[in-house]
């Protein structure tokens, strides 16, 4: 029979904020059955986490697992393997498969992908069918499934009648919809943030309007249906304003942003490597900033990594030829802690609470640290330094941009339902 | 740095050591036998993944002069076509043994994408609406040879500055040799954002055409319409075309340039193209001598890019070989 674990000196931070205990696990009931100072050390498998946090496993609300369909690039399991070592204990992965994921099948398929998966794995579904913007996708036979998330990311929905009916029809299954908000006839053709750089490197670019249109006009939809809406991967200052004043005024909306839009500038681009090609593209210093405010004061909700797997041919492509996204479950975690200078407390509020709420996995993961609830955790040493290494990743793909970076901060355990499923950062299974 | 990617990269004594290369390889070429053994054994590659016929030929017709081994490779008929990728195409090309690989591409960057898989020596001929260094070169050369100077010229540079490589070429290196650049366009066609670039911007032809000393016209493409970049050929004509009437008005002694292949009756009349100042014969001939420069500069023994002067004369030292 199994021992209990325990987590012996580190410092848990959670909903209820920050102190020095330690957290028994039973890896049987996959719960945590004692947190407080000083537990008996007997009968345990004791894990010394002094000097290390011990934070609700993270959840993001945003990776493309791009099974099924390109499995060259990424699958669920080598996907989630990313997400254990990054310390996510739950995703979400996005509907744009080949097939999409636009009915029941598909969904099931996914999630029995996942079943073995070492994280939770939760899939998002099409708002329309074949995420062509042209007819809604079955969404209450998805929902049946668990599915709590509709987006076609990849694309905005262009139509605003049909984004309005989607919205209305969500509404009344208790599900959220989540827009790639990006007009296609105002982006088309655009490669890079329309700007000083894509003037200079003769890359077209999109301008920052494309993004912020739809964002204006889902909140406008938000405020007529009354429905929930989630903005995937704000990227300038002025949809940062926008949602916040959405907010103020009571709108429904939640909002995410990617590790690498507080991370990155359009500038990278002028390595002409498309390593640095991603939608929405990275944007100026000044948005980069207003993405820092936003996340510091909570327009922002919750971090997401848009982990976006792609074969090493396909980001060798001449820029406007490359495929748009860059890795990120492995690096985020690290990236939000250097970049953000938010207090520990608030960065697992985006990383974690945030993202389990919009995920509608908040019965789940994003849990407080206590006895009785679901043992998700990720334990994170705060000092330790690393370099990138694109090589050196669970994923198919090496597409990360921080290849070369050194970061402070690296996860060394994460327990999924009670197991360790990443011990002494190696991934267990 | 052994590759030439950009005329942004290109410092004032770069430039003017190929300008001198430029000027003794022009000598060369009015010879009898215009040929010297300077690259003899060196091998350049024209890989041409966009059809460009007249800067291949000048490519070329530079690296035979100096007795360089030239491989064109066949694009259209090549690997590339059933699906070869760029990286592979390299190194591939690279395996056989050569020295310069002489690059044009429909998109922004790829000499230099190429630049970070090979050895060799990447010669940017052209890279979709980025730069085009040796036609910036070869500009600069043909108006220092009018005019003694390109310090202190005035430059309009007329038209699709948006999509034009030789426009964002050009504006490095003639601001870079001190001229004073103004872009001619519509707001359409001209780039995104044209801050921090060392010019000035009209959308009016006829406010600078009497005060310039150069009018560059840049090739109007006839796809621009269906982008709605501009509502028809004649409204452009009309706009921004140097008709006859037009040319009389310039400034004396000012010139016409164009980096060729011309549209005859829409950017420039077909007889304003045939007027004494009208340059464009002489940037092809000067071409050839430039890019003999380039080649020479970054394949020939003890000369490239470096931050001192050029120690000798190539076409001096290969007279007594060649008569």
């Amino acid at each position: 029979m199994a021992e209990s674990v325990l987590l012996a000196g580190g410092t848990v931070v959670d909903v209820d904020g920050e102190r020095r205990i330690d957290v028994r696990i039973d890896p049987v009931s996959g719960r945590v059955v004692e947190a407080g100072a000083d537990l008996d050390v007997v009968g345990s498998e004791v894990h010394d986490v002094s000097g290390a946090y011990v934070l609700p496993g993270l959840v993001d609300v945003h990776v493309h697992m791009r099974q099924p369909g390109r499995e060259e690039a990424e699958t669920v399991e080598t996907g989630a393997r990313c997400a254990a070592l990054g310390g996510y204990t739950a995703v979400v992965a996005m509907p744009n498969t080949t097939p999409a994921i636009d009915c029941a099948a598909v969904v099931r398929e996914v999630l029995e992908l996942g079943r073995t998966a070492p994280c939770d794995v939760h899939s998002s579904g099409a708002v329309t069918i074949d995420r062509a913007g042209e007819t809604l996708a079955p969404m209450a036979e998805m929902a049946a499934l668990g599915v709590r998330l509709f987006t076609d990311d990849g694309a905005g929905v262009q139509d605003p009648g049909l984004m309005r009916r989607a919205m209305e029809y969500a509404a009344d299954l208790g599900v959220t919809l989540a827009q790639h908000c990006e007009v296609d006839a105002l982006a088309a053709g655009g490669h890079m943030h329309e700007g000083e750089w894509s003037s200079r490197l003769g890359i077209p670019g999109q301008p920052a309007e494309a993004e912020e249109m739809m964002v204006a006009r889902d909140l406008m939809l938000a405020r007529l249906t009354g429905a929930r809406i989630h903005i995937q991967h704000v990227s300038t200052a002025t949809s940062v304003a926008m949602v916040r004043a959405a907010k103020a005024e009571g709108l429904p909306v939640t909002a995410e942003a990617t590790t690498h839009h507080f991370t990155l500038t359009h500038a990278e681009c002028a390595s002409y490597s498309p390593l640095f090609k991603v939608a929405p593209p990275l944007r100026t210093d000044a948005d980069v900033e207003a993405i820092r405010a936003g996340l510091a004061d909570g327009t922002i909700d919750a971090v997401a990594t848009d982990h976006a797997p792609h074969t090493q041919e396909s980001k060798e492509l001449p820029f406007e030829q490359a495929p748009p996204g860059m890795l990120g479950l492995e690096t985020a975690l690290a990236l939000a802690i250097g970049h953000l200078d938010l207090p520990m407390v608030d960065v697992v509020r985006r990383m974690s609470l945030a993202p389990a709420a919009i995920a509608g996995v908040a019965d789940v993961h994003g849990r407080p640290v206590a006895a009785g609830e679901f043992a998700n955790l990720c334990v994170l040493d705060p000092g330790a330094t690393w370099t990138v290494d694109p090589t050196v990743t669970a994923s198919r793909s090496r597409n990360t941009p921080y290849g070369g970076w050194t970061l402070q901060g690296k996860v060394i355990h994460t327990v999924l339902h009670g197991e360790m499923v990443v011990r002494g950062g190696e991934a267990l299974r | 740095m052994t590759s030439l990617l950009t005329a942004e990269q290109l410092s004032l004594g770069e430039v003017e050591d190929l300008f001198g290369l430029a000027d003794s390889f022009l000598e060369v070429s009015s010879r009898r036998m215009p040929k010297v053994p300077a690259l003899r054994g060196k091998t350049v590659v024209s890989l041409f993944f966009e059809d460009s016929t007249r800067t291949r030929l000048s490519f070329e017709t530079a690296a035979k002069r100096l007795s360089a081994d030239v491989m064109t490779f066949p694009v259209a008929a090549s690997s590339v076509n059933k699906g070869e990728s760029v990286r592979d195409t390299i190194e591939t090309i690279e395996a056989m043994g050569i020295d310069a690989i002489v690059v044009r591409h429909r998109y922004a960057g790829v000499p230099h994408q190429i630049a970070g898989w090979t050895s060799a020596s990447v010669i940017n001929a052209g890279d979709g609406a980025h730069e085009h260094p040796t036609q910036a070169l070869l500009d600069a050369f043909t108006l220092r040879q009018h005019f003694g100077s390109v310090e202190g010229l005035r430059v309009a540079i007329v038209g699709d500055i948006r999509h034009s490589r030789v426009a964002r070429s050009n504006v490095a290196l003639l601001a870079s040799l001190g001229a004073e650049v103004t872009l001619v366009a519509p707001g359409t066609l001209l780039p995104p954002t044209v801050a921090g670039w060392p010019t000035t911007t009209t959308s009016e032809l006829d406010e600078v055409l009497g005060s310039v000393d150069v009018v560059y016209l840049l090739r109007m493409q006839t796809e621009r319409m269906r982008e709605h970049l501009v509502p028809s050929l004649r409204e452009y004509r009309a706009r921004y075309g140097l008709t006859a009437e037009r040319a009389t008005r310039m400034k004396s002694g000012a010139v016409i340039m164009h980096p060729g292949p011309m549209n005859r009756g829409v950017e420039i009349a077909g007889e304003v193209a045939e007027l004494p100042n009208a340059l464009v014969v002489d940037q092809v001939r000067n071409g050839v001598a430039v890019r003999m420069a380039v080649l020479f500069w970054l394949l020939g023994s003890g000369v490239g890019p470096h931050d001192g002067p050029v120690e000798s004369d190539p076409s001096g030292a290969e007279r007594t070989v060649d008569g």
